[in-house]
């Protein structure tokens, strides 16, 4: 189906988020949709899926006017939408969900819902079961339900709103697949990303968006030096890898044995220096979110110790560690890291050391304004962090940081970031480490892994590598380690050593 | 820009009007002149001296309650157990009381120790019920409803037995205290003392600086919107919740100790009057925000009591306050419910 936007206006306040933008996509075909942190990706989406209300501007299907007011309006003229953070899922079984929302699924009668759904899975090749919960899920997967259910609503429009940020290499190569086979059946494809080399791979024209307007369209053969610059208006250079690594410890891990929701860990032993980067890797629900939290003394582990600076930690709560300079940062930002309803300032207040009984709220308001700035949030101080684009909710996150601190732990550092701002965090972080801050951080992101860390630990269903130097691994090896393969070999190499 | 300030007034506006037209309907039903009603009801409140001044009386106790509320609303719990502190209070400060009648102290001192008995009764008893949540799982309404019945019972026990009257025991309550005891009041015939409303004022006072401008209350709402967050941010997160409970029940024993200083002096089997779930509706009605709360408390406690002449003139319940409050509250939740739907969709 071809679809058209015309003149799309949205402001918030003083802020453009979509000052006149028209578009056109045709039929059969996958559209990029690139540019930087609150450049109006996600709102434009929003406001073809029924999600928020224009101020202005038409939407044309197949040269059509429609009136799109609501999701469901969105999807009974067959657009449907995947967010850039999957909403909340109620624990239910798969079925369920899928039959949720479609006005014809009570006649129809759950046995042959759950058929339909069999054949369509298998269509897919995805390995969904309709009896199991959803809660179960990793995020790769209930990408693939999602599809599904809109698929099933009669979708011929699919929006995906940064979908590949938190799923693994073979969810995602197959989702690429799924939507090349879809685009080819005649489907258009709505694809907003950061990943530059996704876009290049996938899609059949790409659109950027800067401060709310379209700022340029190319198509293939995409120049990736050409399509940053129009996403910033200058060129981003890429940063050099270096290391800060010093002699001293930070955290010791000694015999630690752990028991996570599903998964068992037994006598890992590593140490943190001061100044380095450790990089977990592994797919979602391998361990290492477990792994991280416990250094953090959100959970015990069942054997063993953790040790900061050789000071014995173990047992100890979470807010002993943070007294002892370790920080920790959760990947659900609005769920775990901030608090929606409160402003920008109310965040830097209760994040900074409490001072006496009352707040000093000039001074807060400075301090906000200094770190608006120095992390180039865009947003301002009496904003709430739920209006922030999903880029500024994580700058905002790391602009929490205070300092100095002893160690970061950190999931997910770069989810949803624009590449100057990926590079600009990176810049920040390793700049404490330069101070002798040790970092571990989990990511789904191989090039990021292998990018900024100077030690590796693959994590595998509960088996857990030795730190492994960065430099002795590639991303096809590492891809292979994440996925089970080549454990025997590394295995020998440990022994031998 | 449609979430523009008049939108919200036209809406708060509606809802009154709703809750009104609802009320007039029950009373068209109850046959029931509603005009004559209304009028009494104006009248009752308002048109006399004597009834300003008890709807006075009434707002103390109903506006430190609420103070409280904001509070234990504000940190995202549902203190039900509100009745059962202001009767937990009541008694302590009764006990105190008696305890020190016959001592010789100063007459200003025994106030000032019964008040301080009734603050730490209500506290008591309300970190019964933190405690209860913290530890023991146990929902706070739950455990807040299971409280009230045991508050209650313990006070009923009181009144018939160890502290009964001599001779004998009976619904009206303890011997009352001798007078130099009470708390003054404006004239000997009122029973509104200026020092009550004095504490009742300063405590919304209080609390609305302490939620606008202080770390704790800053720190109670991180807990309230997202406790995780706020545990991951260093706010040691049981240990507010604690705090807001037991302040939560410091102003319900204090209006139980004004109850039993000011107005009663005795303790009497409804000591807390169900001033614990008006404050409740009150909170609710404002939103959680101290702002407000002065005056619509004020505008509760002039139903309330406008409403104690609707029997003898027209026959009917002086039930009838409590159905056009509750309907308030209902329609202005239903309001506020439509309206961030409504503002859901502009994007906002
Ligand atoms: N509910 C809101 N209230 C106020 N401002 C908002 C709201 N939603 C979005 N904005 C602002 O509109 C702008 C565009 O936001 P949008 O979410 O569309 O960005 P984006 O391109 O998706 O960014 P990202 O890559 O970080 O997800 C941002 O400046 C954002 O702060
Ligand atoms: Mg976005």
């Amino acid at each position: 189906m071809q679809v058209e936007l015309r003149d799309i206006r949205k402001t918030y306040g003083p802020v453009k988020a979509n000052a006149g933008i028209s578009l056109r996509i045709p039929a059969a075909s996958i559209q990029g949709i690139l540019g930087e942190n609150g450049a109006g990706k996600s709102t434009l989406m929003k406001i073809l899926s029924g999600f928020i209300l224009p101020d202005s501007g038409e939407i044309f299907l197949d040269g059509q006017a429609v009136s799109i007011r609501s999701p469901a309006d969105s999807i009974r003229n067959g657009i449907g939408m995947l967010h850039q953070d999957p909403l909340d899922f109620p624990p239910m079984k798969l079925i369920d969900d899928f039959i949720l929302g479609h006005p014809g699924a009570l006649g129809l009668g759950k046995a042959a819902a759950a058929r339909e759904f069999r054949a369509l899975a298998e269509q897919f090749d995805f390995a969904l079961e309709p009896e199991a919960w959803v809660d179960s899920l990793t995020v790769g997967e209930r990408q693939q339900l999602e599809i599904l259910r809109l698929l099933w609503l009669g979708a011929r429009v699919l929006i995906l709103d940064e979908p590949t940020t938190g799923i693994s290499l073979p969810q995602k190569e197959k989702l690429f697949a799924t939507l090349k086979r879809l685009a080819a059946e005649g489907m258009s494809i709505l694809f907003v990303s950061h990943k530059l080399e996704d876009v290049e791979f996938l899609c059949d024209r790409a659109a950027v968006l800067r401060q709310g307007s379209l700022v340029g369209e190319a198509r293939p053969p995409f120049d990736t030096r050409t399509l940053v610059e129009m996403m910033f208006g200058k060129e981003v250079p890429l940063a050099e890898r270096r290391t800060t690594v010093r002699e001293s410890g930070i955290l010791q891990v000694r015999d630690v044995s752990l028991e996570g929701l599903r998964i068992q860990m037994r006598n890992v032993s590593f140490e943190v220096r001061a100044g380095e980067v450790i990089g977990l890797a592994g797919m979602e629900g391998s361990g290492q979110s477990t792994f991280l939290g416990a250094c953090a003394g959100l959970s015990r582990p069942v054997e063993g110790s953790f040790c900061i600076e050789e000071q014995d930690m173990t047992g100890r709560s979470h807010h002993d560690y943070k007294k002892e300079g370790v920080a920790y940062l959760p990947a659900a930002r609005l769920e775990e890291g901030l608090v929606p309803g409160l402003s920008l300032t109310e965040h830097f207040v209760l994040a900074e050391e409490k001072k006496g009984v009352f707040i000093d709220r000039r001074k807060a308001r400075r301090l906000a304004q200094e770190r608006i700035e120095l992390y180039n949030i865009k947003g301002r101080p009496e904003s709430t962090v739920e209006s922030l684009s999903g880029g500024n909710q994580q700058r905002m996150l790391l602009a929490l940081l205070r300092s100095p601190l002893s160690l970061i732990l950190v999931e997910h550092p770069t989810r949803g970031l624009d590449i100057e701002s990926t590079i600009y965090i990176w810049s920040k972080l390793k700049a404490r480490c330069a101070e002798g801050t040790g970092i571990v951080f989990i990511s789904a992101d191989l090039d990021e892994i292998l990018q900024y860390s100077d030690r590796v630990i693959v994590f595998f269903a509960g088996k857990v590598s030795p730190p492994l130097p960065a430099s002795s691994l590639n991303v096809d090896r590492l891809g292979a380690l994440i996925g089970g393969k080549l454990w025997e070999e590394l295995e020998s190499e440990v022994a031998h050593a | 820009m449609r979430d523009s300030r008049p939108n919200r007034t036209l809406l708060q506006i509606g809802a009154i009007a709703l809750a009104l037209l609802f009320t007039t309907f029950v009373l068209l039903a109850a046959k029931a002149p509603p005009l004559a009603a209304y009028l009494n009801l104006g009248l009752g409140a308002l048109g006399s001296w004597e009834v300003i001044s008890n709807v006075l009386v009434s707002w103390v106790p109903l506006l430190l309650v609420t103070s409280g509320l904001l509070l234990t609303f504000t940190v995202g719990l549902w203190n039900i157990g509100i009745e059962g502190q202001i009767t937990v209070g009541a008694i302590f400060s009764t006990w105190a009381f008696r305890l020190l009648l016959g001592s010789g102290m100063a007459p200003g001192l025994v106030i000032l120790a019964a008040f301080l008995a009734g603050m730490l009764g209500g506290a008591l008893w309300a970190m019964l019920a933190g405690a209860l949540k913290t530890f023991g799982g146990v929902n706070e309404i739950f455990g807040g409803l299971g409280l009230n019945f045991v508050a209650t019972a313990l006070n009923l026990w009181l009144i018939f037995g160890p502290w009964k009257r001599p001779g004998v025991a009976s619904m009206s309550g303890t011997v009352p205290f001798d007078p130099s005891l009470w708390l003054p009041t404006l004239n000997p015939q009122s029973r509104l003392s200026p020092i009550a409303v004095g504490i009742a004022v300063a405590a919304i006072l209080v609390v609305y600086g302490m939620l606008r401008g202080t770390y704790f209350g800053l720190r109670l709402k991180a807990v309230g919107k997202n406790p995780r967050a706020a545990f991951l941010l260093g706010i040691p997160t049981w240990q507010y919740m604690m705090a807001s409970f037991a302040l939560c029940g410091l102003f319900a024993g204090l209006a139980g100790a004004v109850q039993v200083a000011s107005v009663y002096h005795r303790l009497i089997p409804s000591i807390s009057s169900g001033y614990g779930y008006m404050g409740l509706m009150v909170a609710m009605l404002v939103n959680y925000k101290a702002a407000i709360a002065a005056p619509v408390a004020l505008f509760f406690a002039a139903l309330n009591v406008g409403s104690i002449q609707l029997p003898i003139v027209l026959q009917l319940d002086s039930s009838l306050a409590g159905v056009l409050q509750g309907t308030l509250v209902l329609v202005v939740l239903l309001a506020q419910g439509a309206r961030t739907r409504m503002l859901k969709k502009e994007g906002l």
